[in-house]
């Protein structure tokens, strides 16, 4: 506890310059919902882009493995919780357009209301649902 | 050329993204947990991550939208114009922030862990592209909800 929130604001930096060189290059919004949903959409003519950027994601992954196991935590709930919570999160970030990421670091930084009132929705319904759920798994 | 060039710097940037919720903690769904609920041993480092995010983005959005005319790789900036506070908003971030709480895991940090090997992350991500998928199935029949 007495230097995580060093490595919090760290890794903070770190995914806020990802997302200034994902603007910066293709001009998009690193945001992570958008970006995986639009991958499922037929709808979408730009795919690569995401495709590389997902790709990053999943290379960052397979080095914490090798590298840095402990950064990945233990699981805390039964499966069955965590595929409901996965339904959750997939269908309500495409329906409200936009997860932590896009509404939580680009949206807010770019002061916009829409982001700000996703924020302080999920803030509230993510706070809710910890506490019900507590110790359970 | 260009393009190899182009989907190369937005692998790196995944790269970096993923590097930055391993190292804050994002992984890690107890702290996430522990984050969100103020009533057990609440844990506000995580507080620090959006904080850091923000700092350098807030900043370099500005920058970097009135000083480059385009992106390197595209035409123009394609940036959220929507401004309507509607109904879809609000609910979906209501069930997302659900799924967040019960699981301690949102998209970044479940597909991340997810390649390192965590079967509860995978199980998650799985979930996660049958809900989003459900999404766009109801959208073609329910266009305005």
């Amino acid at each position: 506890m007495s230097s995580s929130w060093i490595s919090a604001a760290l890794g903070g930096v770190l995914i806020g310059c990802a997302s200034a060189l994902l603007l910066l290059a293709h001009g998009r919004i690193a945001g992570i919902s958008g970006i995986v949903g639009g991958l499922l959409s037929p709808a979408t003519t730009d795919r690569a882009w995401r495709y590389a950027f997902v790709g990053g994601l999943l290379v960052a992954g397979v080095f914490a493995a090798a590298l840095a196991p402990a950064s990945i935590g233990a699981p805390v709930r039964s499966p069955l919780f965590v595929a409901i919570a996965g339904l959750l999160v997939g269908y309500g970030t495409r329906l409200g357009n936009g997860c932590t990421s896009g509404h939580g670091v680009c949206g807010l930084s770019r002061l916009s209301m829409r982001s700000l009132v996703a924020v302080a929705t999920f803030m509230t319904t993510g706070a809710l649902a910890a506490m019900i759920a507590g110790g359970r798994s | 050329m260009t393009r190899r060039v182009s989907l190369f710097v937005a692998a790196v940037a995944g790269v970096l993204f993923g590097a930055g919720l391993l190292l804050s903690g994002m992984t890690q769904p107890a702290r996430v947990i522990g984050f969100l609920d103020p009533t057990g041993a609440w844990d506000p480092t995580l507080a620090f991550v959006m904080g850091g995010a923000i700092a350098v983005y807030a900043v370099a959005h500005r920058l970097i939208l009135r000083r480059s005319g385009a992106p390197w790789f595209e035409l123009r900036f394609h940036v959220p114009e929507r401004r309507a506070l509607d109904l879809q908003l609000v609910v979906g971030a209501a069930l997302f922030g659900i799924g967040w709480g019960l699981a301690g895991m949102c998209p970044g940090p479940g597909i991340v862990a997810a390649a390192a090997g965590s079967m509860d992350a995978l199980v998650f991500v799985v979930a996660m592209l049958v809900g989003m998928h459900g999404r766009h199935r109801s959208k073609l029949r329910w266009p305005a909800v």
